[in-house]
Order: structure tokens, then sequence, then C-alpha cells
């Protein structure tokens, strides 16, 4: 298939030429990202830090329901966050459908069960090695915490990772909340989903490439920070 | 302390949202305007819209999606102005105290694509029904939108002209995508389906595969396009005054002008036929 060739270089082109539209998109899409990412954490960390070092009736049915709301639907969230936010909802008065604002908050519903889901994992497994210092030195409930936060923090990194892989590919929920409209709320994967209604598949695929490569320089940039980190504390 | 922890993580929240929503509120004063793919898609609004930003300062925000879905979205307030191509549910909607009035902006047409091979043996008929009863007789493919769009109302207006039922075909031959034009075109090339489809959609559309335009001229595959400006009686938030103005607009002179001076290829897509303009 010549889209296929055609795409390599048309996002070469695109990337060369440093496009306004595409520098736009991209820059809405890592907004969006980053900030529900943000939100997200903030909500996600403190629960599942806590979800992990606590014990009480029913913990077991809470894990399962955030494990499982690791699988919302994205088009689910967005016709829920919508109806919420449309004229005709409780939130109309926000003003906020349409806006960047309204895909920030049904991408955090999306991310925020990832990040409390997988970090109460990675905070459960370390709190087994320190749960017994923890006893023995009666360290306080959120000091125990913050330090197994800090401990697991290139873990969690990991974590927020995924989060920011959930939020920058999805595209149904921004779709229906952020109406793909022009230079307000396009991004990436709704631009995507507009090229490849128009039937201009190398288009699509070569902003499908591009938006790979941002995912991957993220997640190198995260690498770094990592990999650096730790020389740092080991010198 | 934990509470300062909240406060200092709302405050972030609060500051991440408005760090986002700068581009949204940078613009003052702009409508939203419910629409369909096909006005969207074909690059009219996109080469249009500009002009009457120039001249008013409006910024015009598109929401380009079916025409079931679009009437449904301005239903709920979630907009200004709808443009869309469907008569009798505009009609309905404006009936229905949801939208101020209707005015004719402009038509096109509709046409049957399909395969270049043609099984059913519709080229060049002009007779859209029966070129749709050597379909359903042959029980070739048809790709469909299914979603409750402008195009999908007539095409089952059609098949009811037709005196076909597509219902018990559904799954075999008759296939129901539930998606936009440009993903039923795409279907259609995909599994050498036949479809209706607009023309606009059509001449902008990239990926023709193997199909072409087999049957077409047919008096019933003409495609009006109305505006309505919602009500604000109904929906507070909506902005009459530019609503209004870009209506005004639109189906003025200078609007109507800009349609027709709109090609793609050296093709006319849209026809301006406001009342206004001639009156």
């Amino acid at each position: 298939m010549q889209d296929f060739r055609n795409a390599f270089s048309l996002a070469f082109e695109l990337i060369a030429s440093l496009d306004a539209n595409l520098l736009s998109i991209v820059g809405l899409s890592l907004r969006v990202t980053f900030a529900a990412l943000l939100i997200s954490c903030l909500i996600g960390l403190p629960i599942g830090a806590a979800l992990a070092v606590s014990r009480f009736p029913g913990r077991g049915a809470i894990v399962v329901v955030f494990n499982t709301m690791m699988g919302l639907p994205p088009v689910v969230i967005g016709l829920l966050v919508y109806m919420m936010l449309s004229n005709a909802g409780p939130l109309g008065v926000l003003r906020l459908l349409y806006t960047p604002g309204a895909m920030v908050i049904a991408q955090t519903i999306l991310v925020t069960p990832i990040i409390v889901a997988l970090s109460r994992q990675v905070i459960e497994d370390l709190d087994r090695e320190y749960a017994e210092q923890f006893r023995s030195l009666v360290v306080p409930f959120p000091a125990a915490m913050a330090a197994l936060l800090w401990d697991a923090r290139f873990a969690l990194a990991t974590v927020a990772l995924a989060g920011f892989g959930r939020a920058i590919a999805e595209v149904g929920a921004v779709m229906i909340v952020g109406g793909n409209i022009n230079h307000v709320t396009r991004a990436m994967t709704t631009a995507i989903a507009l090229e490849t209604s128009k039937g201009d598949l190398a288009l699509a695929l070569a902003l499908g490439i591009i938006l790979l490569l941002i995912a991957m320089t993220v997640n190198a940039a995260v690498q770094g920070i990592k990999a650096s980190a730790r020389r740092n504390a080991y010198a | 302390m934990l509470s300062k922890t909240a406060l200092s993580a709302a405050f972030i929240a609060f500051a991440a949202l408005q760090w986002t929503a700068v581009p949204a509120s940078a613009e003052d004063r702009f409508i939203v305007i419910q629409s369909t793919t096909s006005t969207a898609n074909s690059g009219l609004l996109d080469a249009i819209l500009p002009k009457f930003k120039d001249k008013t300062g409006i910024d015009v925000r598109v929401v380009a999606v079916g025409t079931g879905q679009a009437i449904k979205n301005a239903t709920n307030g979630d907009g200004d102005v709808l443009l869309v191509h469907a008569k009798p549910a505009e009609e309905k909607f404006v009936a229905d105290g949801w939208g101020v009035k209707r005015y004719d902006v402009m038509y096109n047409d509709f046409v049957i694509v399909g395969p270049e091979n043609d099984p059913a043996g519709i080229r060049g008929m002009e007779n859209a029904t029966d070129a749709l009863k050597k379909i359903a007789k042959a029980k070739a493919p048809f790709a469909s939108r299914g979603d409750d769009s402008g195009t999908h109302k007539k095409e089952l207006s059609l098949w009811k002209s037709a005196d076909i039922d597509v219902t018990s075909a559904s799954g075999s031959w008759y296939r129901e995508t539930g998606s936009g034009m440009g993903a039923t075109l795409n279907t259609a090339a995909g599994m050498n389906a036949y479809a209706l489809t607009d023309r606009a959609t059509w001449i902008s559309f990239k990926n023709k595969g193997g199909l072409a335009i087999l049957t077409e001229g047919d008096d019933r595959l003409f495609n009006q396009y109305g505006v309505i400006l919602m009500n604000p009686e109904k929906h507070a938030a909506v902005k009459a005054d530019e609503g209004g103005a870009f209506i005004d607009w639109l189906t003025g002179p200078e609007g109507q002008q800009a349609i027709a001076n709109y090609k793609l290829d050296g093709q006319q897509l849209f026809f301006p036929n406001a009342n206004k303009a001639t009156n």
C-alpha cells in the first residue's frame, strides 16, 4: 500500500516544517494529558497508598472496584461527562463543555483508577518489607504513607507513565466532550480520527507516527530522569 | 498538615485546569455550531468561516457530528446554531420549540457509489429506488450509515419508497456501520460495497479505493441544508445576537457568495439557495 510509504514521508515533512496547526494540536494533547495526569496523581497516589497500608472490612471489594475501573470504556465516560457538563445537565452552568477543561475532566476520570490500582499494588509490595520497621518505630500513618510513596517513586513513575499512555492515546471520551473543534479542542487522537473519516489515511497514519514519537520522547525522558536519580542516589 | 496538603493539591488541580483553559478563554466572542460531518470534512466551513470572523470578530466553533446527534446536542442547549441536512427533523426541532426559525442555506445532492465492476448493474441509472431494488435483488453488499444521520434518514426513506425491508437483510448484504460518512465510505471501499453519500463528502474523500459514482441525478437525491438559531427561551446560554448575526451572514449575499465560491478540484460542492439572498 502506498499509504504506508506516504505516511512516513508525510510525518517527516510535518515535523521538519514545524507545521503551526500540528504544533497547536500536539500542544493541546500534551497540555490536556499532563493536566489530567497531574490531577490523577494528586488524587490517586494518596488513595493508592492509603489502600495499600490500611486494613478494614470491604477493602478487598474497593481494590476490585479500582482494578475494574482501569478498564472503564472511554466512550461511556465521555458520554457521562457530556451529560454532566451539557447545558441540560447539572453542571452546565460551568460552561466547560467543548473546552479543554472538559477533556481534562474526562481523562482524569479514566486515568485516576489506573494510578490508584497500580500504586496500591506497588506500595503494598513495598509495605511488606517495611511494615515491621514501621511497627517497631511506631511511625504514624501519614508519615509511613509518605515514606512509602517516596521510596517507591521509581516504580510510581512507571505507574504515572501507564496513566500517561492511557490519556495521550484516548479518543472516545475527548471526542465527545471536546467536540474536536479546530484550534480549540482538536487533539492528536481526534485529528487522527478526523483524517481517517476524510479518507486521508496517509495523513492519519502520519499523525499516528508523530503521536508515538511524542509518547516515546516522554517515556525516554522519564527513563533518563530515573537513571540519573539512581546514579545520584548511589554516588 | 493533611488539610494543608489537600488545599495545595486542590490549588494545583485548579491551576492545571486553568492552564488548559487558556486557549478557550482567549477568544471571548465565539459561537458553537452543531453541524454535520459533510460541511466540515469537505472543507467548506474552514473556507468560509474566516470571512465571517474577519467581518464580525466572532469566532465560530464547529462541532461536526451526524445530524441526529447534532439535533440531540442542540436540544440539550449545547451550542448556539444548528446547521444540518434533514429538513423534516429540522422542522420538528423548530416546531417543538427548540429552535427559533429554520432557513434554507444551500443544497447539493446525494449519489450512490459502488464498486467499479458494479455487480448489481446500476451504473448510469437515474432512478434511485430502481437502483436500490437492483442492489437488493443482487444481494450486493450495501454499507449503510445506520447512525440516524441526515444521510441515513435519506437512505431509509429511499429504501421505503423502493418497498424493500432492509432490516431483515441487516448483517447479510445490508451492513450498518453505525458511524460517520467517512468511516462508512472507508468500510464500503474495504468490502466493495455500495453506499449512499452526499456529493461534497465524496468529492473531498481521499480513500475512494475501487468505488465510483454509479447512480446520480434523481430528484429524490436532493440534499437541502438548513440553519436554525437555537431558542434562547429554552436555554438562556444561547448567544442569540452572535448566532443571529451568523445566520444573517450565511443566508445573506456575502455568505451565499462564499459558499458558491468554494470549489474542490474545480468542482463546486454546495449551491447556495437561501431565500433571503434573492429577496
